[in-house]
């Protein structure tokens, strides 16, 4: 399979990359749907028959909508689905899908292909962790980083924490965290997240023209490069999933959860 | 050095050329949320742009109740 057109997100293998397109309305919420996508895609890069990883050198992920690459998990989704249920169903919902979603991500951070996330407008959440689990991210000057998840009584649940602790000062980690400010992508670059920012609308043009780059080198070493160069937390990823189900089953977060559904404000990310 | 009213013609200016709303239909004191029209994703690239513009990191809690082009202004000048 070198191909696939879903509801969220859609894929294609072409001269060596594939290049994967978020493009659920309004801006990429991952929710079910979106899972059950990356999961059909992750399946077909471990599909033996299938070549799609072995025909290929570069990954990058992008979206197709003008509102940015991804606003986070699907909020609505959660809280709606949260009601539907009863506490102990809802709390092995949420680690379900939380542990589903890690074996996605995990399986894409451990690819032998070098990733790149192409990344313009919001980056929040669940979107800025869908652009760490990539081995370079190239940013359109006007995206807009954030892990707003405090602010609802949580932390980033799909392997924020340990993929930014991989790749920043700690200081700044707990800055970012806790403070749940969104930066820019000339501070995302200051601080050494971001390996490119390019001017609006070229971000997956360079991503290309970087992909193109990495296709003259000889694979195998880019993949035992990447294996040396960038570890997988995987003890702090699990961390992650107690930490996060523990904070969700408090009854803050249902609040935080109700208050950001049911805001209209130009501001709904802040508390 | 910018100075205030500098500072704030440059957001009016910047903030009808980004949205496509006549300048003069702007003034200082007016809801920038309900002159320009814009949501939440929006609001996010009006404070993209002026950063960019203006080479200033606005945190967006110090920006939380502000919604005239002057208070945002005076946010924006105590950083310059």
């Amino acid at each position: 399979m070198k191909q696939f057109k879903g509801e969220a997100l859609s894929w294609e293998l072409a001269n060596g990359v594939i290049e994967l397109a978020l493009h659920r309305e309004p801006c990429n919420e991952l929710g079910s749907v979106s899972l059950v996508e990356l999961e059909q895609f992750a399946a077909a890069l471990d599909d033996p028959e299938g070549d799609l990883e072995k025909d290929a050198h570069a990954l990058i992920l992008y979206s197709d909508l003008k509102c940015g690459f991804c606003a986070g998990a699907d909020l609505r989704e959660l809280f709606e689905r949260s009601q539907a249920m009863d506490k102990p169903q809802a709390l092995q919902g949420v680690r379900d899908f939380l542990e589903r979603i890690h074996r996605v991500l995990n399986r894409i951070d451990a690819s032998p292909l070098t990733t790149i996330a192409a990344v313009h407008g919001v980056t929040f959440g669940g979107g800025f962790e869908l652009a760490l689990v990539c081995d370079l991210i190239i940013a359109d000057k006007m995206a807009r980083f954030c892990f707003p998840e405090l602010r609802l009584g949580l932390i980033p649940g799909f392997g924020g924490i340990p993929r930014l602790k991989r790749d920043l000062g700690n200081a700044v980690v707990r800055d970012l965290l806790l403070t749940g400010r969104s930066f820019n992508a000339g501070k995302a670059q200051q601080i050494g997240l971001v390996s490119q920012v390019v001017g609006e609308g070229e971000a997956l043009r360079a991503a290309r023209a970087t992909a193109a780059q990495l296709g003259k080198f000889d694979r195998y070493t880019a993949a035992a490069a990447k294996k040396f160069i960038k570890p997988i937390p995987y003890d702090d990823l699990r961390n992650e999933i107690d930490i996060f189900c523990e904070l969700f089953s408090r009854p803050a977060v249902q609040a935080g959860l109700k208050r950001f559904v049911e805001s209209t404000g130009a501001q709904p990310y802040l508390p | 050095m910018k100075t205030a009213e500098n500072t704030l013609d440059e957001i009016l200016t910047l903030a009808a050329a980004h949205f496509k709303v006549p300048r003069e239909k702007l003034s200082p004191d007016e809801d920038f949320f309900k002159a320009l029209g814009i949501d939440s994703l929006q609001t996010l690239d009006l404070l993209t742009k002026l950063e960019n513009h203006f080479r200033v990191e606005l945190p967006d809690y110090e920006l939380q109740g502000v919604s005239d082009f002057r208070t945002l202004a005076g946010k924006i000048q105590a950083r310059l």
